[in-house]
């Protein structure tokens, strides 16, 4: 880099290492929270609340997945993620196909419409659409969970996918014509696998950011307890280290997948 | 958004295809975002007639807003106020970390940036209450201030309060910046990432010093990160009610706490829609003023 040209003052080595130490500072920062939680999926508490250091133990680790109400809770975020994540990556991705593809009036509305949900206060819009539900009689539960997950899913899943087939060659979908592909098949060998990774990174972002809401679900939630939820409703009473384990497991799966994601990636480019 | 409606040549003409693509998804949003909108609005407006009346009459009641507002503005302030710190507190911590990744990151870069959405994949509550693990009174970071006789000058700064770190002010900010500094991080990360580094190398040749370089050219350049970063930290803290639940006190609760304290708990829902309604305005006026302080209109 520069450095070989100019020679470096005292002063710019001054500001390249606390730079440095003030970004490794940030670091640490990130992921202090983060080594608690691991360390604790190993404590023995004294009584109902994991939060004070005891000695260390397996026991927790021996059944995480126990029958009980965190289980029962996860299982039915996991649902409705998948549910949300689903439907939101269809809908999505066709406003995304719409605008990258099509001229058409009305479009810069298309967009405010999208941007507004991500930039409205959570608490604004699950207090508002329990204001719709309540309006319309509608009992709170899974149902209107994932009405609400799906809705700021849309947005999230638009966004991404225009963000990242923006630019595309298309022409290949004309060529593909031209050589008297019929347009089912154009779309399944040209355009599909064009526009796929951007959908499935789409789409585990739905997933991601449905499991983990907290604010809009517990205005929609009634008496279902997704594993936000019962988390937040116990923690009066009690602080399992069930809820470490499981955190911790939900941890080393994501980072396992995003890094298969990261050589698959690689393994695509290659070929 | 002016970029989408550019002479792309690739685009085709119609009518109907992008009529039928965007119709399933633009009706649940405006069934599920717009319209709730509007009933929102109407709650607000309107009166219940005891605690357990299931619907509010709608009376255009504008004393709710008045009630509301005159009721709760210390919450009021007391979120904008702990959301503005964390934002700022965002950007100087994102800022270099960004920059870091960015500019000296090399082939590491990719790496980093997984490093920095790691801890992002554990829940937003496990996480806020490991913050009150550490900061407990027992904790380890009270433990090691009592070791090195800190306690005291930090108790006569306001970080420690009562002997303890919970409960403070400095506790729910601390917890509001952790949860949203990633989505400071990668927006700064991304305009840095598109800065031509032959520009910074030009800058330096011109202005022989490394710090004008990066105030004449690096920062205006990267300042739509920090504008959209700023937004997608300061609107979650500010109507956010989990960080001052776990880390705070009865002396820390925002505005987030008392709208879902009188919707779900009194079930007053037209003070809670008020509110509600007052939060999203404020937001908006803070936004426009602040996309015009930073001129970067455009990107709205």
């Amino acid at each position: 880099m520069a450095t070989d040209r100019s020679p470096e003052t005292t002063a710019g080595r001054v500001g390249r290492w606390s730079l440095t130490a003030f970004a490794t500072a940030g670091f640490i920062y990130l992921f202090t929270p983060i080594v608690v939680i691991v360390a604790f999926s190993f404590n023995k508490p004294a009584g109902k609340f994991n939060i004070i250091w005891r000695h260390f133990t397996l026991d927790n680790w021996k059944d995480p997945f126990a029958p009980g109400p965190l289980t029962d809770a996860m299982i039915l975020s996991l649902k409705i993620a998948t549910i949300a994540a689903f439907v939101a990556t269809v809908l999505g991705s066709l406003i995304a196909l719409a605008l990258v593809r099509y001229r058409f009036k009305g479009g810069a509305l298309v967009n405010l419409l999208l941007v507004l949900p991500i930039t409205t206060p959570e608490i604004v819009m699950g207090s508002s659409l329990a204001t719709l539900f309540i309006d319309w009689g509608w009992q709170r539960g899974f149902t209107t969970i994932v009405i609400a997950h799906i809705l700021f899913c849309t947005s999230f899943v638009a966004l991404t996918v225009k963000a990242r087939i923006r630019g595309f060659d298309w022409s290949l979908e004309d060529a593909a014509m031209d050589l008297g592909a019929p347009p089912w098949r154009t779309f399944s060998r040209v355009t599909l696998p064009l526009i796929t990774p951007g959908i499935l990174a789409a789409a585990l972002l739905s997933f991601a950011l449905s499991i983990d809401d907290f604010i809009i679900t517990f205005f929609n939630s009634g008496s279902e307890e997704t594993f936000p939820i019962r988390i937040f409703g116990a923690s009066r009473v009690e602080i399992s280290p069930q809820i470490n384990v499981l955190a911790t497991i939900v941890l080393l799966g994501s980072v396992s997948l995003m890094l298969a994601g990261v050589l698959f990636r690689r393994r695509l480019e290659e070929s | 958004m002016a970029a989408d409606d550019d002479g792309d040549r690739t685009k085709r003409r119609g009518r109907w295809v992008p009529f039928g693509l965007l119709s399933p998804g633009m009706i649940w949003l405006g069934l599920f975002f717009l319209l709730p909108l509007v009933t929102l609005a109407r709650t607000s407006l309107s009166v219940k007639e005891s605690r357990f009346a299931v619907d509010a009459k709608f009376t255009w009641e504008w004393s709710n807003f008045t009630n509301a507002i005159s009721d709760y503005s210390e919450q009021f302030v007391r979120s904008f106020i702990y959301a503005g710190t964390a934002t700022l507190l965002c950007i100087a911590i994102g800022y270099p970390v960004a920059y870091v990744i960015a500019v000296r990151g090399g082939r590491y870069k990719n790496a980093l940036l997984g490093l920095v959405v790691v801890p992002f994949f554990t829940s937003f509550l496990i996480r806020t209450l490991a913050w009150a693990t550490v900061l407990a009174d027992n904790g380890p970071v009270l433990g090691m201030l009592e070791r090195l006789h800190l306690v005291g000058t930090l108790d006569s700064l306001g970080i420690v309060q009562n002997g303890g770190l919970l409960s403070t002010h400095v506790a729910v900010i601390g917890g509001l910046t952790y949860n949203f500094l990633p989505f400071m991080i990668l927006p700064i990360y991304v305009s840095l990432e598109k800065i031509d580094l032959r520009l910074t190398e030009a800058a330096k040749d011109l202005y022989n010093n490394g710090w004008q370089a990066f105030r004449r050219v690096v920062l205006p350049l990267s300042l739509p990160g920090v504008f959209a970063g700023s937004l997608l930290t300061f609107i979650p803290a500010a109507g956010d009610f989990v960080n001052a639940r776990f880390l705070g006190g009865p002396n820390n609760t925002m505005i987030g706490t008392v709208v879902q304290d009188r919707f779900l708990v009194q079930l007053d829902y037209p003070t809670a829609a008020a509110l509600s309604f007052t939060l999203m305005a404020i937001i908006t006026v803070a936004t426009l003023v602040y996309a015009r302080l930073l001129g970067t209109d455009d990107l709205v």
